[in-house]
């Protein structure tokens, strides 16, 4: 038989999908459900004086109207919303309630919540309550922040919430830019970004009143954390909760929030007896859903006169938004060990302020502080290619661990242990499909001939931390849980398989790639595997999806479990055989006994000798099911380069992305199509961050383009057809040799499309450019440098 | 994204249409493809309480060419435009035009008419019909009136239309000279910051997104008809606008590149 991982086998979610048979959280119901009806904050900054909720409460279908005073006094909570992450013991971390009391703290903070029998009603009814303002003045930036001139919290006497440092050897960075030949400084800005999944939050709470319990469905990537973190937050028995995530349509980490939607729908589920829901209209959800990045950077690199790197010295500004939510502290941290990149840097010196703002707040967004750490690194190589007089490929080479060749078990600046990397060869296959020295040739030949439209070649070679984590490692950065995972295998007595995978999908594919690894484990069709998900009551244990975990954790477990199956199949398969266990052979599912061709008995056969327990090996425990909690023993750090080429229009400041490769390595691949799907979509991402996204505040604290109408989302017809290909460096973290592939392309595309817009504009003085590179940022780059090429 | 309540109502005939917004006045509106008033009611931006859809009067859809000009019937969708083999022969510009208007699905639904009446400085197919010298026939209670383009467009989302009127029908003149469009934006999908239209050899030339309306780049028109080159024609086409500002553009960009593109669609069309 041959193996089914490694084949581009067609997802075994699509067809449900493409017929519209799944059910995404808008499409349950529950009889009597109420809708709520979100009265949000139109100030960033704002003492509430008095909420006027009697014309809404006599609104048709309206059942109540409860302000956050009211709600308070209720007392449906015993804390308020959680922060997972409190990174130092010292961090400052405002209550967040699911209604706000006296102050409203960001644009889109709830005021008063409305409960009516109709979405469109409680719309119309949240629209009447009156709300008297007192406006304060906002924090609307996070440069406002970092000048604590305003507070964003009014009985706060600071904005900053946390300083942390990570300098393993400070006089090491000392020595490094004393005696540098050549130093870099730049400044780079993460701009704010709305992570703008397909299918908004939206969750459905229904109670059973006299048990006490509630099922609660939800949008959300992290059923398992929401479980846990419902209960601690209500007081609510974690075992009368139970909750399901439905078909979910895309997260980016916008889902793995525990949001104050979430609280309300359950406690006023149970406080009324019926089920409560809500579904987020998109322009709502500027306001109601975390955003992403939202940094400053001030990176510094010393090197000596080859370019050769000494240390890395990095300070940033951490916007954090109004409140902490589950993991806003730690996201920047997550991004604090890849400051050295690819690159044999001795020294690392990280520290990171976090800031309250009176904006929507952060947490979470596709590569979570991996993306800025290497947008940080590699657009900085640029500068110093350019300062030592070098090209970027050569600064990079000059740098690379190991000189590029192939390496296990590397200790980082930071510490931290790079399981494997072999960086040179993705390198090299990169620069040679865009065919650089080509394009190099027409770059030169349109700057002579002084062409309207001049091309930019970008490269990035990035390393990132994934598969979250090692639970000790995640002990150590004080984040309030642990990074392993649990799954299930069952051969059922009609010998098909059932996996229960405690990582749950929001559009990854997880249900083909278990299969696949079960198939190839057990030597069964992949058909014949069910995979059960995405509900607390199926999958009692778990920690969810995020930081391209799912394979490299939870599909290991998944192996793991499976190879404990087959190993009790095979003493059962020895019993029958009437031979030593020793002597049985496993292949393609298939137990034998060498020598004896007639004694041959396939594992699907054994699910019901297991079940019937007729005749198993004495002392045996009926049937076959196994469970793996595996806790990995280290990160997996996936790598690649990728190479941009844009064009642009000097005359209009107009930029188009022409060319895109990328070479990536994320160790075995269980499904290259899912791979490339991954890679396709993150690519994607990191170009809207580099040429599109932002969420544009005002100083007041109001966002300017909630919507897809400004808020620019780029589509297909945005992006190249882009060339993909692969090196293969398993990796030594888990058994399976496999790395995560969900967030590479954001971590790659970003900075690659950046080097190659300023590569574009070098002949005109521009060394930096702030994301995103729009139009009028470039024609006004062009120009203020006298618009001489 | 969620629409204040409202009525609705099918229209059976053009006569039915505005007997109907004679009924209904000031509160209603009419519907066509409703790729720009649905949109505009779920941000509560627009609550009309009463909806008149006119998108199902298919006599309204129709593209017929006769006596020097094309007659389009305002229901006509862009799709139809960009497909139709009479503007193919008579007026490639408008089907060009059309062709980059939204999506495949804003395409499919939107109308000449619904575009031309919602009066969006922002939008490609008014400012074509603009340089074209186009006329917009209206019906009201009173039957069909002709208003010459240039009249009709008065400031931001308004027109010439009386409240009770409708748009039955746009007539473009056929097999005029030069013609090319120019559109800058950020996404394919999107509203041009800045469109510039050029008709008949440099006779017509408006512009996209630079005013409260669609406008005609008149100094940019005299100076061709004086003999300047495209060049220096161009470097007026901002003359006597007041170019709107926002997250893509200030007025200074704006104006910049209404002159490239000008120069360019200048330079296409000789």
């Amino acid at each position: 038989m041959t193996s089914v991982m490694g084949t581009k086998m067609l997802r075994k979610e699509d067809p449900a999908l493409l017929i519209g048979e799944n059910k995404f959280i808008d499409d349950i119901h529950a009889p009597g459900e109420l809708w709520m009806g979100m009265v949000r904050s139109t100030m960033g900054h704002a003492k509430i004086l008095s909420i006027d909720t009697s014309e809404a409460e006599a609104m048709p279908g309206v059942t109540a109207v409860y302000t956050g005073a009211q709600l308070a006094d209720m007392g449906l909570w015993l804390a308020p919303l959680p922060c997972a992450w409190p990174v130092t013991e010292d961090m400052v971390n405002p209550p967040h309630n699911p209604v706000c009391v006296e102050e409203a703290k960001h644009v889109g903070d709830i005021v008063a919540v409305v409960l009516c029998n109709d979405r469109y009603g409680a719309a119309d009814a949240a629209e009447k309550v009156i709300v008297d303002y007192d406006p304060l003045p906002a924090v609307g930036s996070l440069e406002a922040a970092v000048a604590n001139e305003v507070m964003a919290h009014s009985d706060l006497e600071t904005n900053k919430a946390f300083h942390w440092p990570l300098i393993p050897d400070p006089e090491g960075t000392e020595k490094a830019f004393a005696e540098a030949a050549h130093t870099v400084k730049a400044k780079f800005i993460q701009q704010r970004m709305i992570p703008s999944p397909m299918e908004p939050r939206g969750c459905l709470a229904i109670p059973s009143p006299a048990g006490g319990e509630v099922t609660f469905y939800s949008a959300t990537q992290v059923p398992h954390i929401l479980k846990v973190m419902i209960a601690a937050t209500t007081g609510i028995a974690e075992s009368k909760i139970r909750v399901i995530a439905p078909s979910v349509g895309g997260g980016f980490g916008g889902k793995l929030n525990v949001d104050p939607d979430a609280i309300l729908s359950v406690t006023l589920a149970n406080h009324l007896g019926v089920p409560v829901r809500w579904t987020e209209a998109r322009t709502e959800a500027a306001g109601s859903s975390h955003q992403g990045r939202g940094q400053i950077q001030h990176m510094e690199v010393a090197a000596d006169e080859n370019g050769k790197i000494s240390s890395v010295r990095v300070h940033i500004d951490a916007d954090m938004g109004a409140y902490m939510m589950l993991i806003t502290p730690g996201v920047p941290l997550l991004g604090s060990f890849l400051y050295t990149g690819v690159y044999d840097i001795p020294n690392l010196a990280f520290t990171c302020d976090g800031y309250f703002t009176n904006m929507t707040p952060t947490d979470a967004y596709r590569g979570a502080g991996r993306p800025e750490a290497s947008y940080a690194i590699e657009r900085i190589m640029d500068m110093l290619a350019g300062e030592v007089g070098i090209t970027p490929e050569e600064i990079r080479a000059r740098n690379y661990i190991n000189g590029g060749e192939a390496f296990e078990n590397h200790e980082a600046a930071s510490t931290l242990i790079f399981d494997s990397g072999h960086y040179r060869p993705a390198h090299d296959k990169a620069l040679e499909m865009v065919k650089l020295a080509d394009l190099r040739a027409e770059q030169a030949r349109r700057r002579e001939a002084g062409e309207a439209k001049q091309l930019g070649m970008g490269m990035c070679s990035y390393v990132e931390i994934c598969g979250l984590a090692p639970s000790r490692a995640l002990g150590g950065l004080n984040y309030g849980a642990g990074g392993w995972e649990h799954a299930t295998v069952r051969l059922l007595p009609t010998g098909k398989v059932e996996v229960v995978s405690g990582s749950t999908p929001h559009g990854q594919g997880h249900e083909t790639a278990w299969s696949m690894i079960i198939a190839d484990k057990m030597g069964v069709d992949p058909n014949d595997v069910e995979v059960l998900h995405s509900d607390t009551a199926k999958s009692p244990l778990g920690l969810d999806t995020y930081g391209s975990r799912s394979l490299a954790v939870g599909g290991v477990a998944i192996a793991m479990a499976a190879d404990k199956v087959v190993e009790k199949a095979k003493l059962i398969a020895a019993h029958q055989f009437e031979a030593a266990p020793e002597d049985v052979q496993f292949e393609a599912g298939a137990f034998s006994v060498a020598g004896s061709p007639s004694k041959s008995v396939h594992i699907q056969e054994l699910g019901f000798a297991a079940f019937a327990a007729h005749d198993l090996p004495d002392g045996m425990e009926p049937n076959l099911q196994e469970q793996v909690s595996f806790d990995p023993p280290n990160f997996a750090f996936p790598f690649g380069t990728h190479v941009a080429v844009v064009e642009i229009d000097t005359e209009t400041g107009g930029v188009e992305l022409i060319d895109y490769v990328a070479v990536d390595d994320c160790g075995h691949q269980v499904n290259p199509m899912i791979v490339e799907g991954q890679l396709h979509g993150g690519i994607v991402q990191g170009v809207a961050q580099a040429l599109f996204e932002e969420a544009v505040y005002d100083e007041d604290g109001n966002i300017s383009n909630p919507s897809f109408m400004d808020y620019l989302v780029p589509s297909a017809m945005e992006v190249p057809s882009m060339q993909l290909d692969f090196t293969v460096t398993p990796s030594t973290t888990n058994p399976l040799g496999v790395k995560g592939a969900g967030e590479a392309g954001t971590i790659g595309s970003a900075a690659a499309v950046m080097n190659a817009v300023c590569d574009a504009l070098s002949p005109y003085g521009v060394t930096d450019m702030d994301m995103p590179a729009t139009p009028k940022r470039i024609w006004e780059a062009i120009n203020s440098n006298g618009g001489a090429a | 994204m969620i629409p204040a309540a409202f009525d609705y109502t099918v229209a059976e005939s053009a006569e039915h249409a505005i007997q109907l917004l004679g009924e209904y006045g000031d509160e209603s509106k009419l519907l066509a493809g409703g790729h720009s008033l649905i949109p505009m009611m779920k941000y509560r931006l627009a609550t009309p309480t009463q909806l008149i859809d006119v998108g199902r009067l298919s006599d309204l859809s129709y593209i017929n060419q006769s006596n020097g000009h094309v007659a389009i019937g305002a229901m006509t969708k862009h799709k139809e435009l960009e497909n139709s083999s009479v503007l193919a022969e008579a007026c490639p510009m408008l089907a060009h035009v059309a062709s980059l208007v939204g999506g495949p699905a804003v395409r499919h639904r939107g109308t000449l008419g619904g575009t031309l009446a919602h009066a969006d400085s922002a939008s490609d197919l008014p400012a074509a019909v603009l340089a074209l010298g186009g006329t917009i026939v209206a019906q009201g209670p009173n039957g069909q009136r002709e208003i010459a383009a240039t009249d009709f467009f008065k400031s931001y989302f308004e027109s010439a239309l009386e409240p009770d009127e409708m748009i039955v029908e746009v007539r473009v003149p056929a097999n005029t000279g030069g013609w090319n469009y120019q559109k800058f934006n950020r996404r394919a999908q999107d509203w041009a910051i800045v469109g510039v239209a050029v008709a008949d050899g440099g006779k017509g030339v408006a512009l996209v997104n630079m005013g409260s309306t669609p406008i005609r780049a008149s100094a940019t028109e005299a100076a061709l008809a004086s003999g300047a080159s495209a060049a220096d024609a161009a470097a007026m086409a901002a003359d006597g606008t007041e170019p709107p500002e926002d997250l893509n553009a200030d007025a200074a960009y704006r104006t910049h590149l209404a002159q490239v593109l000008t120069k360019r669609a200048l330079e296409a069309a000789s």
